[in-house]
């Protein structure tokens, strides 16, 4: 990764100015031209350095209902569960972990009462019981990776 | 409570922000609205915490991280929102939030995300956190993501898809 690239990622973890040439203006910022950012920008995120670049929004605040859910899936049916799971759309991101519960997964809706039946759909397609771990605080949430 | 503008702004950047010069402009041609209204409504969301932040979500894996461990501990319901704010201050702790407990499986009412170049740097930070809660805590573990499953934004079912 170059300096550039560095400076980008921890220059634009959030703060993007909300101005009418918004990539000129954060270029400015950076020391480079506007044509360059967006090609640093584009160029990370072709190559999956970046899994994203835009605004992140509050699934609850905007009333829709979240949360993180986790099953135990047996070995040999593994690949053949995560299939099932990664089918849902309402599934965003999945991680295999290890540990008994195995397979932890985020899944989005857009109230508790859709959220709890797709759970339901999801523990009916696999035959596999889902545990929901829905936040009930959020002490801190703020990207402080170094790049 | 959300409007059925906002939630066309939460559609039209599901693939992210433009990489045009005049992205909200982008937006507001697609939306059929002002430009400076999609900038307005940007800025009104930023305050009110529906929109966290305008920014780059960087891949863990690439930057190097490579011991992404969730951290999970068993901590006094009487001091754990105490503890909570002060584990999610940690530099190193990325996401930290209480959860409920499943039990018999899961005893864990606290998780907070570590991420380190190697497994040793990531129960380097899982010590310090547990010098942190102190006697409060009454078991914990560290569960690492082995694999990526899947990895897309979030969408809001049928309510995300506009009204």
């Amino acid at each position: 990764m170059t300096p550039l690239d560095r400076a980008i990622i921890n220059g634009l973890q959030g703060g993007f100015p909300l101005t009418e040439r918004p990539y000129a203006d954060a270029a400015e910022g950076l020391g480079i031209r506007e044509i360059d950012l967006v090609e640093r920008l584009r160029a990370m995120l072709d190559e999956g350095t970046l899994t994203r670049f835009g605004p992140l929004w509050d699934p609850v605040a905007l009333g829709g209902a979240v949360t993180l859910a986790a099953m135990t899936v047996p070995e040999d049916r593994f690949e053949a569960v995560a299939e099932a799971v990664n089918a849902f759309p309402e599934v965003a991101h999945n991680y295999a972990r290890d540990h008994a519960l195995n397979m932890w997964f985020v899944a989005a809706d857009s109230d508790a009462g859709a959220l709890a039946r797709t759970l339901a759909r999801i523990a009916a397609a696999t035959g596999l019981e889902v545990l929901s771990f829905p936040k009930e605080r959020e002490y801190f949430l703020e990207l402080k990776l170094e790049a | 409570m959300p409007d059925s503008l906002d939630r066309a702004l939460v559609e039209a950047t599901q693939a992210g922000l433009p990489l045009t010069p005049r992205p909200y402009e982008d937006i507001a041609r697609r939306l059929g609205i002002p430009e400076d209204e999609v900038r307005a409504r940007l800025g009104a969301l930023l305050d009110g915490g529906a929109l966290r932040r305008i920014g780059v979500v960087p891949n863990h894996y690439r930057l190097g991280y490579r011991a992404n461990g969730m951290t999970v501990w068993n901590i006094d319901d009487a001091e754990v929102d105490i503890l909570g704010p002060r584990v999610g201050a940690l530099p190193f702790v990325s996401h930290c939030y209480r959860r409920p407990r499943r039990r018999p499986q899961w005893p864990y009412n606290l998780f907070a995300m570590v991420h380190g170049r190697d497994r040793a740097e990531a129960e380097a930070y899982a010590e310090e956190i547990a010098g942190l809660v102190g006697a409060a805590c009454r078991g914990r573990d560290i569960l690492y993501s082995t694999r990526i499953l899947k990895k897309t934004g979030l969408r809001l079912g049928a309510a995300g898809r506009g009204d």
